[in-house]
């Protein structure tokens, strides 16, 4: 295809946007494996020292890798919860004559405006009361369920989209309700389904206020907690652990984008036709 | 089957689309039911197949009252007009789709699958996806799916309204090819005459919720109930010309011609007004009452010339003749005129004599 414009100014404007972002994620890396002192161009040394956190526990803090499989537990399960609630939930407000659909759903608006960090005492009040303080399955519940307002608008949104008479064919053709649901409505919101199950895994994987509040103890941490920790002491910080914390801590994201992004891309290009 | 809707009645909240309908669709019939858009033709296919509940009367299959039957359990094969076939699947998934819900075994559904794609012929494209095929390759794949299970009746939503004119004559006939080696109960939802008149046995028209006559195509496009049903059949459409009654003479005032009353219409008492249909048809050069007119459009249609008539108070008149002849330009005068045996009357109240 010829192009109806010309690519150099765009390239040349987006590298010179880039350079600067570009020139942070390199150091970032090179931070981590070497010594340079901060305003030198040129690394002075090959060191593994600051990778030293994954073969031995930094002093006072648990293992990297139980922090690892923490974090990968909770986000996994509030997306297995943010999928299978929401995917249930919005259709029926979608599709079901069910009472107080309209207002179940402005309901779901407000909670989504609602910032969550006003309501951390209280929820930290009834997480003490319950006994589920300090422990994964507190956090999650309380991640998952912060999550689903947007995640049931935002499948709403999709099943909406998917025509009635698809509906109305599987039921003539014998399939129950459940089966209409499961064989060929939720096949329609694909897009939607994938798109809500990775964001809810990021945000989980992101998540640090949470955590860091309701789940603080070592053997419950989260990355993102046992990161923040390290520079939190005035004493002695070390900056390039810190750096190379937070690529290990960057990695699984990384590698899920790279599996998932052209599903990510897809989002909006699936849907039915005709 | 044998279809029987009884004193049916629908309601949409406080809106009563249908009241006491009366329909009964023979074994192995197809049935039109022909109408203008938002009469309740759908509404009355839904009923049937029992996506719509009914709000009053009684839904007979084969003498059975099955009112109360979920869509599941009735047994009935729908085409919908934007076909609704399931994207995500092949054609020969979405084809089998009826019977996969069954339970049925894999072997015993490839080769219905196989026999289905056969009778409406897409052997070649059971690896396809939907989106894959045109319009009437869709149409075919919904038509497999909806008879896949030996339904006891057949019901067709505007099937042909989304294809293009050329697929739409060879869709129709195939439907009515398919129905008939299927020998299966139909009734097919339309609001085109020629879709209605061309594929269908009998023809129910329906106006505002209400049946308004059930007949054969051919009874009702030469003895229509009343005005609405002679206007609604027929292509290019009748014309209507207000007429009165005077000493056994039946006076058109527009073309200033007077005939004796024909036998139908002799008993009517004198000065009472009716309207008079003519046909295209039947306005042509050789008929001995005149009624004289210039020529305001011509449409050629290849094998036959559409001539609009405006008469001396603008009154328009159709007629349509063999293109045997050049055609006529706008502008000139015809003196061309009826016959009182092949005319239409209609009392005030529509309805005809």
């Amino acid at each position: 295809m010829s192009h109806n414009f010309k690519n150099w100014p765009i390239v040349t404007g987006l590298t010179l946007v880039t350079i600067p972002i570009l020139f942070m994620y390199v150091f970032l890396f090179v931070d981590t494996v070497t010594d340079t002192l901060p305003g030198e161009m040129i690394p002075n040394r090959f060191t593994l020292e600051h990778w030293r956190f994954l073969w031995e526990n930094i002093e006072g803090k648990a293992s990297v890798w139980l922090a690892m499989l923490n974090t990968m537990i909770f986000a996994s399960s509030v997306t297995l919860i943010v999928l299978s609630v929401s995917s249930t939930a919005s259709y029926a407000i979608s599709r079901l004559n069910i009472p107080f659909r309209k207002e179940f759903m402005a309901g779901i608006l407000m909670l989504h405006a609602f910032p969550s960090i006003t309501l951390i005492i209280a929820i930290f009040l009834i997480l003490q009361m319950v006994g589920l303080y300090n422990t994964l399955i507190g956090v999650i519940l309380v991640k998952a369920s912060l999550q689903l307002p947007l995640g049931i608008w935002i499948m709403k949104g999709f099943y909406d989209s998917v025509p009635w008479e698809i509906e109305m064919a599987g039921i003539q053709d014998g399939a129950s309700r459940f089966t209409v649901w499961y064989r060929l409505v939720l096949p329609q919101v694909r897009p939607g389904f994938f798109a809500l199950g990775l964001f809810s895994f990021l945000e989980g994987w992101s998540e640090y206020i949470l955590p860091a509040v309701l789940a603080p103890a070592n053997d419950v941490q989260m990355l993102s907690v046992y990161l923040a920790s390290l520079i939190a002491d005035d004493q002695h910080f070390d900056f390039n652990l810190f750096k190379s914390v937070g690529l290990f801590y960057a990695i699984p994201v990384i590698i899920f984008y790279l599996f998932f992004q052209d599903k990510l891309m897809n989002i909006y290009g699936g849907g039915t036709k005709g | 089957m044998e279809i029987v809707l009884e004193n049916f009645t629908k309601r949409f909240g406080d809106l009563t689309v249908i009241e006491n309908m009366n329909l009964k669709i023979k074994e192995g019939e197809m049935l039109a039911l022909l109408g203008p858009s938002g009469c309740g033709k759908s509404t009355t296919l839904f009923a049937i197949c029992g996506i719509h509940r009914v709000d009053e009367g009684r839904v007979l299959f084969g003498g059975q009252d099955v009112t109360r039957v979920p869509t599941q359990q009735r047994n009935i094969g729908v085409v919908f007009q934007s076909y609704a076939l399931y994207p995500h699947m092949t054609v020969a998934q979405n084809i089998a789709f009826p019977l996969t819900v069954r339970h049925e075994d894999k072997q015993t559904i490839k080769k219905k699958v196989g026999e289905m794609a056969e009778l409406v012929h897409i052997e070649e494209l059971l690896g396809r996806r939907p989106e894959q095929l045109s319009g009437g390759q869709q149409q075919r794949v919904a038509l497999a799916r909806a008879l896949i299970r030996k339904p006891g009746a057949l019901l067709l939503d505007e099937p042909l309204a989304n294809l293009d004119a050329k697929l739409r004559l060879e869709m129709r006939s195939e439907i009515r090819r398919v129905q008939l080696e299927t020998g299966i109960s139909a009734v097919l939802v339309t609001h085109d005459q020629v879709e209605a008149m061309s594929m269908s046995d009998r023809i129910a028209i329906m106006k505002d919720g209400k049946i308004l006559q059930v007949a054969s195509p051919n009874e009702m496009y030469q003895r229509p109930e009343n005005d609405f049903i002679a206007g609604f059949l027929g292509n290019p459409p009748i014309a209507f010309l207000d007429g009165i009654i005077s000493a056994g003479n039946v006076k058109i005032s527009s073309g200033n011609i007077e005939f004796p009353c024909p036998e139908n219409i002799e008993k009517h008492p004198d000065g009472s007004h009716i309207s008079v249909g003519i046909r295209p048809e039947f306005y042509q050069p050789g008929n001995p009452y005149k009624i004289p007119g210039t020529v305001s459009f011509v449409e050629i249609q290849g094998r036959e010339n559409l001539y609009d008539i405006k008469l001396k108070d603008g009154n328009l008149l159709r007629s349509i003749q063999s293109a045997n002849v050049s055609p006529l330009s706008p502008g000139t005068k015809v003196d061309w005129g009826v016959n009182p045996e092949q005319l239409f009357f209609f009392d005030n109240s529509g309805k005809r004599l």
